[in-house]
């Protein structure tokens, strides 16, 4: 990507090919995933949501959070 | 006292503190990135190319990629020391963990940096 050829050729596979979107959905999808159980980690380890209940909780809350997002990037790469 | 020498600092709990910190610090950085994303609508080559020869954003990749380095290492070194018990292949896996992160790193200067 040192030229604007290189731009244009990774802007291009990107808004073209089906399967470069469906991949980078999926690495993006992870780390959306990643990114917001790391932050119910951090507000872990400052002491929250260490109980059952809200242990569980904080866990819904994290896969409903991440959900939300998945679909959302997904929306935004297609 | 099982003395482990493949972990990444001298202490278990300084393992735990560089996990947090670094993993700050990609959270400012991916936050920014996406959040440049979005506001930049039919984002062209000058205007990316010209936000990388800012050099505060050159540091801040830097930092972003040594701290991805560090905290990739720790958490799949906990992986490989969890589940990968038989020591031949947690060492080839951690050597291949390590490699990878070293070329990522060379990798990333040179292209901030490069010619």
């Amino acid at each position: 990507m040192q030229s604007q050829a290189g731009f244009d050729a990774a802007s291009d596979l990107l808004s073209n090919s089906f399967l470069a979107k469906l991949i980078m959905w999926g690495f993006v999808s992870a780390l959306l995933y990643h990114f917001v159980a790391g932050i119910k980690h951090l507000i872990m380890d400052l002491g929250h949501c260490e109980e059952l209940e809200s242990g569980k909780l904080a866990a819904k809350v994290t896969l409903i959070v991440a959900g939300v997002l998945v679909l959302l990037a997904g929306v935004w790469i297609w | 006292m099982v003395t482990s020498i493949t972990n990444f600092g001298r202490s278990g709990l300084y393992d735990w503190m560089m996990q947090r910190v670094t993993a700050v610090v990609l959270m400012a950085y991916t936050v920014f990135i996406i959040g440049y994303l979005l506001f930049s609508s039919d984002l062209t080559y000058a205007q990316w190319s010209a936000l990388f020869e800012n050099t505060f954003m050159r540091l801040f990749t830097l930092l972003a990629i040594l701290s991805m380095a560090a905290h990739a290492w720790i958490g799949l070194w906990s992986v490989s020391t969890d589940y990968i018990k038989p020591t031949g292949i947690r060492f080839v896996f951690q050597s291949v963990c390590g490699l990878l992160a070293f070329v990522y790193v060379v990798w990333g200067i040179q292209i901030l940096w490069g010619l």
